[in-house]
């Protein structure tokens, strides 16, 4: 039985190898999401390890990776009690700060918006790898605020040459920075940043241009002595230290960062393997209509191995085995293309400032397994219903002119699908009902368990489709579209599940398009009816820049009011809260908020807003306590009221003093600009226009401009969704030309007579495109049916958490269903082709 | 051409246009050593409006010629004019366009397209160009055939007879110059083969068709006007007026001769 499946493999060797694509691309996905999240980890590890020193000190949460700028210092004679200790080799203060951005020649942001920008002073340090944090690579160290160094890749990608007048931006005191470019430093012991552009100054100019010229740090470094443990040197140091301040070993710091890194690439690699199972599950559908193709079109054979004594499960096992064959050889070229793919992530990744140039990508014994597993389970699960199929044919059938595999009745087809459907139904409303992850997963399981059902009620569903299309295609086309017409209605399962693979893959494309939208549209209204100030000031992405900012647009003549907006991330019940801060009397001006009434008798210092629709999902009433626990410590504060989800990127608000208590550093994320009354609003544009011009991390825009930029982040999210979901597109589109080249093949002798009786090839050739179109748009249909029905539950559901308004694309959905139609004149291009050489006598007489 | 050539006297139709004619024609598959020959330079005249049967034993190479006169299969030498148009030399769309409007074909296996019915079977060749069929035509076709009631019926719905005579239908429905049928009665029992021939035999004498079939068959060549015998890809006899007996006698001969000269051979 074996050499019998073995001989099937060679034979069907083309047929097979597209579904062996479905599964190379499946497996790619995943493969390529865990070497390229295990790439960043290995990278930022690898930052870790090469900057961080025997024993860290720092105000506790201050200075991880993900902390924000923190305003908690340590005073200089805490470092002069430190140097007394005999366990240090060496004490090491420094200071940093976030948000300082390189300026190119061209004014442009290095590395644009996104990567994150550090000042450092130098020093030298050595990390736990031995290596010095900061080694000067060429030039001299700088000395005083006139004077920087930039980290090699940093200098590179801005174009400065020492000797150069380097620009910066920050987010401290001084908004704008220049300085002479004395010398480039290598950056940890990877050499690289990840992206981050890296500034470095001397400890006094830190001092001075970020720390009001105090005599304070933001933590210190220590070196072990010979023979010192880091254990026992953090263990004589803690006491020496002020409240609040902790030491801590190189290595737990290294682990609880690598830990935080790990939760974050966690989220990442799951964003990623989402793609990764659709494009998994549309590559089942083309599995499974590659076998039942190959399992019918065998079924003589089958029988005729049952009429020699084959039992059916050695039938049943010949065909599995074959598939076996199949995802083995499919998972193995899919990790090579998994790194292929990852390469592709870190250029894409790259777009948005992530610089892995110098990262390795490690194809670990996991992403091998995994990758196996996951590519060897969804061949042979989609194998084994067309399997166990092949494996009744009666053996008198060997016997018989044409083998009717017995097929479970349409009827039974639709039950099990509106079964499915309706569960599916539920799930995503228990799914709604919850919040987080849990929530979001049940959802995403009612959706799939749907989108099944669909596709298993789609060859009675999709019939209306293909009637309409095919009296289109009768007019346009005559005979030629009558025959393509009928062919598609030949074998409703398979067209329907061809159809299906393009189905899943464009049910997610409209919905998205459609959240997009509506996501848009919300934005529109929200920022149109909630908004009342003329102008913001804002950074794309949402850095943080300097306080002066506002204190100088606070002193324009034609300026009435600037309102700061400051943004935080605190753990509040134990999850992750987006905390905004702004002035009471300042939120009450810019913001036209109805349902608040007056806020500005209870909101104040100590208290909170919370999002509406959140204080009413978890039962927060006004007066109850809530916990918010900053990196700086923990800050209670009472319940004043709710906020609609909307104009404010935030899910809490407080005011400033909050942020300030939760060891933040004052810095302003949006300012709202009301004008002075008889001002004109071009005289402040002007005005404003020329404090900003020369500060590239921020724009003013009014508020229509301002609602623009936040759509155009939309859009590039969505384009980033589309780039991933193209992968199911093509595995679909891959499906249409299995499907159609194992048809051709089939018909194979009908093909020969209509070419007999007088066909052109280019007759032909149109009959088989007009088939593929009809299959391709009648997944388009149903998959834009779809998602338009998810799209209204999803906006349904979530309307309350900013996006009221629904907006359907529907130019755009139409545009999907003829691109989809254009799609499928393509797949039709390789089996229109072969059917059209066919030698004429040699195809009417095939058996 | 070093073969030798039988060529039917031409003294008997002289006053009948010719139909189709085959000049030297040749047909080797494969090359060099394992070059077999099918044909080997045949040369023989179809005459308009006369029903010809090419008979021979298996192998003699009469489908080879059959074929390469329907313009589906090429000729390695000689040449073949339907009417005044020469086969050789012409490209695929000239030969689509030939088959499509000149020739009809009856296959032995039906081969009709199992989505279609009897209909739009019979009236395929002639929408695929775009073509309305002349409705006196079709309904004068159609009750010869006999399928009236059977129109709107689907192949699998059809026994083998029915399907056969929606073939020859539908080979006819173009109104071909010649009409080719590949052993049209050799998957169907004697009643429905008698159905078949008895049409064909009709579409002769009443709408003066040329046609031409392939056939092992001694009463199914006696409906013919004439036999062509094939031996080795070559011309050996041929029968005017034939009857079962004459044919299968003719046979008898040429089958004798095959084996005492295979015998001589060894």
């Amino acid at each position: 039985m074996l050499r019998v499946t073995w001989c099937n493999l060679v034979v069907r060797k083309l047929r097979l190898a597209l579904s062996a694509f479905a599964i190379v691309l499946g497996v790619a996905f995943v493969a390529g999401s865990f070497i390229f999240t295990d790439a960043m980890g290995g990278a930022f590890s690898g930052i870790l390890k090469g900057t961080t020193a025997d024993v860290e000190i720092a105000p506790k949460g201050a200075n991880d990776f993900d902390s924000q700028q923190d305003r908690r210092t340590i005073a200089a004679d805490v470092v002069d009690k430190l140097e007394e200790l005999p366990e240090a080799a060496s004490v090491h203060p420094y200071n940093q700060q976030q948000g300082v951005y390189v300026i190119d020649g061209d004014g442009d942001l290095v590395g644009g918006n996104g990567p994150p920008g550090f000042a450092f002073n130098y020093g030298d340090t050595v990390a736990i790898t031995g290596d010095p944090i900061l080694e000067l690579a060429e030039g001299d160290l700088p000395s005083g605020t006139g004077e920087v160094a930039l980290e090699l890749s940093t200098a590179e990608k801005a174009g400065y040459e020492i000797g150069d007048e380097v620009e910066l931006v920050t987010a401290g005191e001084n908004p704008k920075l220049h300085a002479t470019l004395t010398g480039l430093m290598r950056f940890g012991s990877s050499g690289g940043a990840a992206g981050a552009t890296i500034v470095v100054f001397s400890p006094e100019a830190m001092q001075d241009l970020f720390f009001q010229g105090k005599d304070v740090y933001s933590g210190v470094s220590l070196t072990a002595a010979e023979g010192v443990s880091q254990e026992e040197l953090r263990d004589a140091a803690q006491p020496l230290l002020p409240n609040g301040v902790a030491a801590r070993t190189g290595d737990d710091m290294v682990e609880e960062n690598e830990a935080g890194l790990q939760e974050i690439l966690g989220y990442l690699n799951m964003f990623l393997l989402v793609f990764a199972g659709v494009a998994l599950v549309v590559g089942t559908f083309l599995i499974v209509n590659t076998f039942s193709i190959l399992v019918a079109q065998r079924s003589r054979e089958l029988a005729l191995l049952r009429a020699m004594g084959a039992s059916k499960r050695q039938v049943n096992r010949s065909v599995l085995v074959e598939a076996f064959a199949v995802g083995i050889f499919g998972s193995t070229v899919g990790i090579g293309a998994g790194y292929l793919l990852a390469l592709g992530l870190r250029a894409l990744f790259g777009l948005f400032g992530l610089d892995l140039t110098d990262a390795e990508f490690p194809v670990t014994l996991r992403t091998v397994l995994v990758s196996y597993a996951v590519g060897l389970v969804v061949t042979m699960v989609a194998a084994y219903l067309p399997a166990r199929r092949g494996s009744r044919v009666a053996p008198v059938a060997a016997m018989r002119d044409e083998v009717a595999l017995s097929e479970a009745s349409l009827r039974r087809r639709m039950i099990v699908g509106a079964v499915m459907v309706l569960g599916g139904v539920g799930l995503m409303m228990l799914g709604f009902a919850r919040e987080g992850g849990s929530g979001l997963a049940l959802i995403g399981a009612g959706m799939l368990a749907v989108l099944v059902g669909v596709a298993l009620m789609a060859p009675v569903l999709g019939r209306p489709v293909i009637v309409a299309l095919g009296a289109a295609y009768r007019r346009m086309f005559g005979t030629v579209g009558a025959l393509a017409t009928q062919n598609s209605l030949r074998n409703p399962r398979r067209t329907a599940a061809t159809a299906s693979a393009l189905m899943i893959g464009l049910t997610l494309v409209a919905l998205m398009s459609i959240l997009g939208t509506s996501a848009s549209a919300s934005t529109d209204k929200s920022i149109r009816e909630a908004l009342t100030s003329e102008y913001i000031v804002s950074n794309v992405v949402g850095t943080p820049f300097s306080p002066q900012i506002a204190e100088r647009i606070r002193d324009l003549p034609e300026v009435e009011r600037v309102v700061q907006f400051r943004t935080a991330i605190a753990r509040v019940d134990g999850n992750t809260g987006f905390v905004g801060a702004v002035a009471p009397e300042g939120l009450a001006e810019a913001f036209k908020l109805p349902t608040l009434g007056d806020i500005t008798s209870t909101f104040r210092p100590g208290t909170v807003l919370v999002l509406e629709p959140d204080a009413k999902r978890r039962g927060l009433e006004v007066g109850d306590t809530l916990s918010m626990e900053f990196q700086g410590g923990k800050v209670d504060l009472e319940i004043a009221g709710t906020f609609p989800a909307g104009p404010l990127p935030a899910e809490y608000l407080v005011t400033p003093d909050t942020l300030l208590k939760g060891g933040l550093e004052p810095q302003d994320s949006m300012l709202f600009i009301t004008k002075a009354p008889g001002a004109a609003g071009d005289d402040l544009r002007t005005a404003v226009d020329e404090i900003t011009r020369e500060l590239p991390t921020v724009t003013l825009k009014d508020p229509q401009e301002f609602a623009e930029e936040r759509k155009a982040q939309i859009n590039i999210f969505l384009y980033l969704v589309y780039a991933l979901l193209g992968l199911a597109i093509i595995i679909a589109v891959l499906g249409i030309i299995n499907t159609l080249a194992l048809s051709v093949i089939e018909r194979t002798r009908e093909v020969g007579l209509l070419r007999a009786v007088g066909m052109s090839r280019k007759q032909l050739r149109r009959m088989v495109r007009l088939e593929s179109a009809a299959i391709a748009v009648l997944g388009a249909v149903l998959g834009v049916a779809m998602g338009v029905a998810f799209g209204v539950a999803l906006q349904r559901a979530i309307a309350d958490q900013g996006l009221e308004v629904l907006s359907i694309p529907w130019l755009q959905l139409a545009i999907f269903v003829v691109v989809a139609a254009l799609v499928g004149v393509l797949a039709a291009v390789f089996p229109a082709r072969r059917a059209a050489r066919l030698n004429v006598l040699r195809a009417i007489t095939t058996e | 051409m070093s073969h030798p050539t039988v060529t039917t006297s031409p003294g008997a139709y002289a006053t009948k246009d010719v139909a189709a004619r085959v000049v030297g024609l040749r047909k080797v598959y494969g090359e060099g050593d394992a070059a077999v020959t099918a044909l080997g330079g045949v040369s023989i005249d179809f005459l308009a409006g006369e029903f010809t049967a090419v008979m021979g034993p298996s192998g003699s190479g009469k489908s080879t010629l059959m074929h390469c006169m329907a313009a589906l299969d090429e000729a390695s030498g000689g040449d073949v004019f339907l009417g005044e148009q020469q086969l050789a030399g012409l490209g695929d769309t000239q030969l689509t366009l030939l088959r499509r409007d000149k020739i009809g074909f009856v296959f032995q296996a039906y081969n009709l397209v199992p989505t279609l019915t009897a209909r739009e079977n019979i009236e395929l060749p002639l929408s695929i160009a775009g073509r309305k069929p002349d409705p006196g035509w079709f309904d004068q076709v159609v009750d010869t055939v006999g399928l009236r009631d059977r129109l709107e019926h689907r192949p699998n719905e059809l026994s083998g007879g029915q399907q056969q005579r929606v073939a020859c239908a539908r080979a006819l429905m173009s109104r071909p110059e010649i009409v080719f049928a590949d052993e049209p009665t050799g998957n169907l029992d004697s009643a429905s083969g008698a159905e078949v021939l008895g049409f064909l035999r009709r579409s002769v004498d009443e709408h003066k068709q040329t046609i031409v079939i392939v056939t092992h068959d001694p009463v199914a060549a006696a409906y013919t006007d004439r036999v062509v015998f094939l031996a080795d890809g070559l011309v050996v006899d041929e029968l005017r007026e034939p009857t079962a007996e004459a044919v299968l006698e003719k046979m008898k001969v040429l089958s004798q001769q095959a084996v005492a000269g295979t015998a001589a051979e060894a």
